[in-house]
């Protein structure tokens, strides 16, 4: 809670900068109430250590549980990293406040995701953390490709949340309420005559969450909306804006009444896991363009979250979005200097970094080796924690396909580390991109963590607990 | 002797339904942006209806409530969505969404 009101106090007063003229101290500024919200969020650890966590708000629509502090802290922390990675993002100064504002803004909505108690919080967190992404995916405003992912993402997501809506509705409509304790108790009471009307809410509900965490049937939106957005927007979508997607999934469907009506929904969910893992993978592996190969490899992601979430593993949805919030950002970093220096992202201009810039090569080998799972990277036992859970949980053909969409996996993070350190330096494409000092405390903190939790994975897996 | 007559609920699951898949329909098949948007609009009306017909069938002013907080979101986004459109009139001079072709594969 205390997140939440300093995230938005501090959008609030981004807003006021334009009007007091201080601008240029916006960004020390943030920064601090960043560091803040982190301390706010996991002052629950220092303060109240052993207790059971269950902190209600609002009467009764948020609540601070162990998995809502931990995943509001990765989300704050991912944001702090992308903010000081993605200062050339808010260099243009007449909209820079805007863009501060938007920021923080969407990742009140994010942090929101995390704790909602109720449907209402659902629906308003969704959106608090969409709207602000919809302008900042066009915010490059004469660029054609930003403008289309802007239109893009947006008719899809207001699309999307229409049948979110719907859902919820009709799930309304059946129990009566909007509190998801009290549904959940509605569906334990009534096992075995649950109304159609129900089943039919929570089929409208999934459609809209897989649509926001860009699961296959409904991932066709987010390659093109991550390759036209600007570089650094799109390393936001693909880690806070999937942490907190993934992390409101996770959370509605780990109410004992939702996961009492597994049957039902598990199904579904099952095809669509083994949809988007191989979707994802089999995408990924024929693009030749890394951002979009990213964005293709983001999605196939979300199938091994969505595969936590099957198997009722919020511990290991945790870990695993940690890992690949920490790999991610460390990808996009190193592409947006890449970019910066050649203009472009094909495959190419990766050949010989190994040569010209071996920390960034470097850097991004690891995150690659930790996105494949390779030990001893987090990605690793990110991977092997989901597949434990599943295998425990009877999904035993789900593990099989994840195995086969890891190992395509493998091959294409391997193309770019191979075009990294065995191809030759293209002719005209000589000079050495570097990382400015912001950028490089990013690189070395998300290297740092990708080491740190794949050695030591018990770290925060026994926060858990 | 004025005698109420009682319209079931059922019948405005089915109306609230069917314009919910004409909102669907249009957001499919209509190519340009601005009919694309009054067809998402029409989607979350057929859900503010079907909310206020359930929050009078079950005696519960908190459907009624989730219907002003749909309203007002609805309205930020369709604000956001319309100045996105502007921006894109101003680069190509079109509201159709065939345009949006430039990112492929």
């Amino acid at each position: 809670m205390k997140a939440i009101l300093v995230l938005s106090g501090l959008g609030i007063i981004a807003l006021l900068a334009e009007l007091f003229r201080f601008r240029r101290v916006l960004f020390p500024l943030v920064l601090l109430g960043l560091l803040g919200a982190v301390a706010a969020a996991l002052s629950y650890f220092w303060f109240d250590e052993g207790k059971e966590w269950n902190d209600t708000y609002v009467k009764g629509m948020l609540v601070f549980d162990t998995f809502s502090i931990l995943s509001s802290s990765v989300i704050i922390i991912t944001g702090l990293l992308w903010l000081m990675m993605s200062q050339s993002y808010f260099k243009e100064e007449s909209s820079k406040t805007d863009h501060y504002a938007l920021f923080l803004f969407s990742m009140a909505g994010a942090v929101t995701l995390t704790c909602y108690n109720n449907m209402t919080m659902l629906f308003l967190g969704i959106e608090m953390l969409s709207i602000p992404l919809y302008v900042m995916a066009g915010s490059k405003k004469d660029s054609l490709a930003s403008n289309e992912a802007a239109l893009k993402y947006f008719l899809l997501g207001a699309f999307s949340t229409g049948f979110l809506l719907f859902g919820i509705t009709l799930i309304y409509g059946a129990t009566k309420s909007f509190d998801l304790p009290t549904i959940s108790t509605y569906v334990t009471d009534h096992a075995g005559e649950i109304p159609g009307l129900f089943h039919a809410g929570i089929v409208m509900l999934l459609v809209g969450l897989l649509f926001k965490i860009s699961a296959a049937p409904f991932h066709f939106w987010a390659p093109d909306v991550y390759q036209g957005s600007p570089t650094s927007v799109t390393a936001f979508m693909s880690t806070v804006v999937k942490t907190a997607a993934v992390a409101g999934f996770a959370r509605l469907f780990a109410y004992p009444g939702f996961m009492a009506d597994a049957a039902f929904w598990g199904p579904i969910l099952a095809v669509c896991v083994v949809l988007t893992i191989m979707v994802g993978n089999v995408f990924a592996a024929v693009q030749n363009n890394v951002k979009r190969l990213l964005a293709y490899s983001s999605i196939s992601h979300a199938g091994f979250l969505l595969l936590a979430i099957l198997s009722n593993a919020p511990g290991s949805v945790i870990y695993y979005t940690a890992a690949y919030s920490l790999a991610s950002l460390a990808a996009f970093a190193v592409l947006g200097i890449i970019m910066q220096h050649s203009g472009d992202d094909a495959m190419e201009r990766f050949n010989g970094l190994g040569k010209r810039s071996p920390l960034l090569a470097f850097t991004l080998t690891l995150a690659l080796l930790s996105m494949a799972g390779i030990p001893p990277t987090a990605g690793f036992f990110g991977k092997y924690y989901v597949f434990m859970q599943a295998f425990a949980s009877g999904h035993a053909w789900l593990v099989l396909a994840g195995i086969i969409g890891s190992l395509i996996g493998v091959y294409y993070y391997f193309r770019i580390i191979i075009a990294m350190y065995f191809k030759d330096v293209p002719a005209g494409a000589e000079g050495s991109p570097a990382a400015n000092d912001l950028q490089q405390l990013v690189l070395f903190i998300t290297s740092l963590g990708i080491l740190v939790l794949g050695i030591m994975p018990d770290l925060l897996l026994n926060l858990f607990k | 002797m004025a005698s109420t007559i009682v319209i079931p609920i059922e019948w405005y699951l089915w109306l609230s339904a069917t314009l919910f898949s004409l909102g669907v329909l249009g957001v499919l098949f209509r190519r340009n942006a601005i009919v694309i948007l009054m067809s998402v609009e029409l989607m979350l009306n057929a859900v503010n209806l079907l909310l206020a017909a359930f929050s009078s069938y079950h005696a519960d002013p908190n459907g009624q409530v989730f219907v002003f907080f749909i309203m007002a979101v609805a309205a930020a986004e369709v604000a956001v969505g319309l100045a996105i459109l502007i921006m894109i009139y101003r680069n190509t001079k079109t509201t159709d969404v065939d345009f949006l072709n430039k990112l492929k594969w």
